[in-house]
């Protein structure tokens, strides 16, 4: 049996320290891991625990991320609870096996920590890694701070284990600035974390040998089809899945997570659409400029997948102008989360006015400044009735101004 | 076309490809796919093929027989049971009991012809013959032993 560990009711952790927790809390039969900045401490911890006696599980060091994943993919296969850190060139590493995880629906439990892609190499936090996974079939959960992380990542085993969803599951956090931060975070002690997330449950499993099964098939055009459509529609279900647990985290500890996040929303009339720690840097900005009489409010996606479709329209259709933040960069388009946002609203009566920014790459700092002047651009968007500006900005970057695309409905 | 020894009800009864079409709704979750249609009692390397309940999911109710257009003929006379053919066979094809070579399944066949290549014994207990040559007239024209050239 694994030893236990006693915790304060409040512990001083840092955003990586809180997933490594969660990881031995609930008793990952095996890790594959093969570490990389700044998700170093997570896999580093997690061997510290293993050595220690803290886990009865195993892990395992692995030659490369595509190793390390596809060692999770045989593990999770083989029948048993499975986890792994990364971020960046580590997950890109990884991609081609994410795919097959998914497929394969396993319910592995991944946490990300978010970091640019080279090249030109840079190991700081933005979301290009994050925004790398969105088609990869993976539940992706963001966590904006250091208690979120390691909430989340207790609820991520929950949710893609559950038999109505047996998916695996991304818990991102910012490089650094989550993942390097130390905060005040409430926990759990292990035996009640342990018993929130609950005994794995197999499914399908290659080592139960009275039902001998094949994992990996190939499938062409007269068979493929059938099992993306499913797996989409799993994906797509999730939803519910993902809200019974975030319930029942909030009976068991108080905080209380929504698959859309809304702050001052109820009579927004311009709000800013973020993910990760900016979502905390635009609610100081917003509740500051409240003061000033600009009715101003954040959503963030908790869920970046499955896409809030459904509660981002309703939490965004009443407001005038929204500016919705890409910290990753496009590349020849819109902003992902934009064309996403855009495509929800547009089917609501109102169709607010939606701008795009690109934002802190590499680690470039989002202020709280930059944040109200953000805000008070929506602000003479809505005034004017229509776009004043390039429908996407680039915030924060050096030289001259960088922008591009005007409305059509301008007058 | 013959179907070679110990063919069952179930082995190779179906092509690649000509299952019976069902919608998403249907297929199996995460494409896992079990072998057998019941639960086993006991381990399965201690029933014989013919014996097990496989299911349509696996490959040995499906024949790839149609693709052949070489396959190996078996001479039970000059054969050794030495098992090679048995061992680089890469499609199991190649029945044995008891280590001793009793046939082969041309219902998983290929025709690659490993298994003449490996053969060892003079002449050669297995050799390549036409996919529509008839194994009895094969068996009647097979070679006389190779002496060995003088020096």
């Amino acid at each position: 049996m694994a030893e236990k560990m006693e915790l304060k009711e409040v512990e001083v952790w840092d955003g990586n320290y809180a997933a490594s927790q969660a990881l031995r809390q609930a008793q990952v039969d095996v890790v594959a891991a093969y570490p990389i900045t700044p998700s170093t401490p997570i896999v580093e911890n997690y061997g510290s625990y293993v050595a220690n006696g803290y886990i009865d599980g195993e892990f395992v060091m692995v030659e490369s991320e595509h190793a390390a994943m596809s060692g999770c993919v045989g593990a999770a296969a083989a029948g048993g609870r499975v986890a792994t850190a990364t971020s960046s060139q580590g997950f890109a590493l990884m991609v081609e096996v994410l795919y097959q995880a998914s497929g394969m629906r396993l319910p592995i439990v991944m946490t990300v920590v978010n970091r640019a892609l080279a090249s030109p190499l840079n190991v700081r936090g933005d979301h290009s890694d994050m925004y790398l996974g969105r088609d990869s079939g993976w539940i992706q959960i963001d966590a904006f701070n250091a208690q979120e992380a390691y909430d989340l990542t207790l609820c991520a085993f929950k949710i893609g284990e559950d038999m109505r969803v047996r998916l695996p599951v991304m818990v991102h956090q910012d490089g650094f600035l989550t993942s390097h931060t130390a905060q005040n975070v409430h926990v759990l002690q292990d035996d009640e974390a342990y018993k929130f997330v609950g005994d794995y449950k197999t499914h399908d499993e290659m080592l139960d040998f009275t039902k001998p099964v094949t994992y990996g098939a190939q499938t062409e055009e007269d068979w493929h089809f059938e099992h993306k459509a499913k797996q989409h529609k799993a994906l797509i279900e999730s939803r519910e899945v993902v809200e019974e647990v975030f319930a029942e985290f909030k009976k068991l500890t108080g905080r209380e997570y929504k698959r859309v996040e809304s702050y001052m929303m109820d009579d927004a009339e311009v709000a800013i659409v973020a993910l990760g720690t900016t979502v905390e840097t635009a609610r100081v900005a917003a509740a500051q400029l409240r003061e000033e009489g600009i009715k101003a409010g954040v959503v963030a996606p908790r869920c970046f997948r499955p896409f809030p479709f459904d509660d981002i329209r309703d939490v965004l259709e009443n407001t005038k102008a929204i500016a919705v933040l890409d910290r990753s960069a496009p590349m020849g388009a819109m902003g992902a989360l934009f064309n996403e946002v855009s495509a929800a609203l547009y089917t609501t009566p109102n169709r607010p006015l939606v701008t795009n920014f690109i934002y802190g790459l590499g680690g470039r700092d989002f202020s709280v400044e930059e944040a109200k002047r953000i805000f008070k651009e929506q602000k003479a968007h809505a005034d004017a009735g229509y776009i004043t500006t390039p429908i996407q900005q680039f915030s924060g970057v050096r030289g001259p101004k960088l922008g591009f695309f005007e409305t059509k409905r301008g007058n | 076309m013959s179907r070679g020894v110990l063919a069952t009800e179930k082995r190779g009864i179906r092509e690649l490809g000509a299952e019976e079409f069902v919608g998403w709704d249907e297929v199996q979750q995460g494409v896992v796919l079990p072998s057998f249609d019941s639960t086993l009692k006991e381990n399965v390397s201690h029933i014989r093929p013919e014996e097990r309940d496989y299911s349509d999911f696996n490959s040995y109710t499906a024949t790839v027989a149609s693709w052949r257009v070489i396959k190996p003929v078996y001479n039970r006379d000059i054969c050794i049971d030495c098992q090679n053919c048995w061992v680089w066979c890469p499609d199991t094809s190649i029945i044995s009991r008891d280590k001793q070579m009793i046939g082969i399944d041309y219902d998983h066949c290929k025709g690659c012809g490993v298994c003449v290549e490996v053969c060892p014994t003079n002449p050669k207990s297995l050799l390549m013959f036409g996919e529509a040559e008839d194994s009895e007239e094969a068996l009647a024209k097979w070679p006389e032993k190779k002496k060995k050239e003088k020096k």
